[in-house]
């Protein structure tokens, strides 16, 4: 957002430097249950983005001082590989991690039904490979996923995609240059059956128009990310039953 | 309309039926008119109740369950028990059939013996207490534990314990099944193998039809002996 670049990012025809239209998300490939030994996992890619998610629980949970007597916590850790970002990204829990790992506890509390396991916790592990820009809403959308996969009673399945701004135009769907070098970044995440948003923050500035036109793209291509979603747990647990008759 | 596919598999948030209709039962829940599956599972229409089987997850204990648990600590006046689900399980020296003084739990059960037990009350606040006084329940010794999904213990079971019948009589084995997933077995070497594989067959092949037939089959070949024991039909075991 604050850097400065010569590149053009989106050309007079509306075609952005990956070949995209304005209102085009990336290509995503999600894939449920990849873990053994988790309750429940997933594996996306958005673009160049990937990332790997592991939950498990509900299981007791042994930090006494966090559990809560009405309800299950949800444990979010956000973890960015060392690898995961062309300069050597310093290890371990950082400032952002932090306020990442919150966001999407607070998105997934949202839809799960928290309350039917006092004193619990259930534990995210959300784990990018390759960062691309987009990866709070790549981590979400996977572990929404990886949920439903663990057998967690949930209201709904949660899809997050970002909308933004970069060289004057409204985009769905930002990539890494456009987030470093656009003017905004809003990513967004909902509860599809419902239309409610449960993850909404801005990075940069954007008219309310503007603002109101990159929210329709995302809410639109929001249910388009809930139908993969689903698409993907379905086939897993379709193949599971084909593999059991043969 | 929604009737088409009795069976079919739901996602959490799917839209299974009209609320006008149909009553929300287990692992649904209404929202503006419809019912919605709140839960990965396989929808299910009884009378004008609609409800959701779940495909996974894990055991939530409920009152009057037999269940077969693991001993994980020892307390002066109880042990806690695994019975693998959320909480803690403790068992407290008065729900055992013995007297037990005072600091000498130890002596009666230790860290990683498994008993057969029996869940007495589960609160509000998920609190459990689980109880060993009761007719069958007692100190589990030899044999082999085996653990498969609990959402496929009614299979095991079978319709009736017509399954569970069918295993016991063919494979001439002592078979104690809990309901949180954990199933003992205890018999002959090559028969106990031949039942714990006939039981990993069942969780596999849960929701195939004609599973009891497949099953018979399956350890009719690898036990040739076997049929013989079919014609005894009367069964000494309590069932569960």
């Amino acid at each position: 957002m604050s850097g400065h670049t010569d590149m053009v990012l989106v050309n007079e025809e509306g075609i952005r430097i990956d070949g995209r239209k304005t209102d085009e998300k990336r290509n995503i490939k999600i894939e449920a249950g990849v873990l053994k030994n988790a309750d429940g996992s997933c594996y996306l890619e958005i673009g160049k983005n990937k990332v790997l998610c592991a939950v498990y629980g509900p299981r007791e949970c042994r930090m006494r001082h966090l559990q809560d007597p009405t309800k299950a916590i949800i444990t979010v850790k956000y973890n960015m590989e060392t690898y995961s970002v062309s300069d050597r990204k310093r290890p371990g829990t950082d400032r952002r991690s932090v306020e990442i790992s919150k966001l999407i506890s607070e998105a997934l509390s949202a839809v799960v039904m928290t309350e039917l396991y006092p004193r619990t916790t259930i534990d995210v592990y959300i784990e990018i490979l390759q960062a691309n820009a987009g990866t709070r809403c790549a981590g979400l959308t996977a572990a929404s996923v990886a949920l439903a996969d663990a057998g967690i009673p949930m209201r709904d399945i949660v899809p997050a995609i970002a909308c933004g701004k970069a060289d004057g135009k409204v985009l769905l769907d930002l990539n890494k240059e456009e987030d470093n070098f656009g003017q905004a970044d809003v990513p967004i995440a909902i509860v599809p059956s419902t239309d409610e948003i449960v993850l909404l923050q801005m990075d940069g500035n954007m008219t309310r128009e503007e603002l109101e036109y990159g929210l329709d793209m995302a809410f639109k291509a929001a249910h388009e990310v809930a139908d993969l979603q689903k698409d993907a747990l379905l086939r897993k647990y379709t193949n599971k039953k084909k593999e059991a008759s043969e | 309309m929604e009737r088409k596919n009795p069976r079919r598999l739901v996602l959490p948030g799917d839209d299974i039926a009209d609320a006008k209709e149909y009553k929300p039962g287990e692992n649904t829940y209404e929202c503006e008119d419809r019912i919605r599956a709140g839960i990965l599972g396989t929808v299910d229409f009884r009378g004008n109740i609609v409800s959701v089987m779940p495909a996974g997850g894990r055991y939530l204990p409920k009152i009057g369950d037999t269940v077969i648990g693991v001993i994980n600590d020892v307390g002066p006046s109880n042990w806690m028990i695994d019975i693998k689900c959320p909480w803690p399980a403790p068992l407290h020296v008065s729900e055992v059939p013995w007297k037990v003084e005072f600091g000498d739990t130890t002596t009666y059960l230790t860290v990683g013996d498994v008993v057969l037990i029996k869940v007495l009350n589960v609160d509000e606040s998920k609190k459990i207490s689980v109880t060993m006084k009761d007719s069958g329940l007692r100190k589990i010794e030899g044999g082999q534990l085996i653990e498969i999904d609990h959402n496929k213990i009614s299979r095991v079971i079978g319709k009736a314990g017509s399954m569970i019948s069918m295993l016991k009589n063919m494979t001439d084995c002592r078979i104690t099944v809990g309901q949180n997933g954990r199933i003992w077995i205890d018999g002959d070497d090559e028969n106990a193998a031949v039942a714990a594989a006939a039981i990993k067959k069942i969780e596999a092949e849960a929701r195939m039809p004609n599973l009891t037939e497949r099953i018979e089959e399956f350890i009719a070949e690898k036990l040739p002996g076997a049929e013989s024991y079919r014609q005894n039909d009367d069964d000494e075991e309590e069932s569960e």
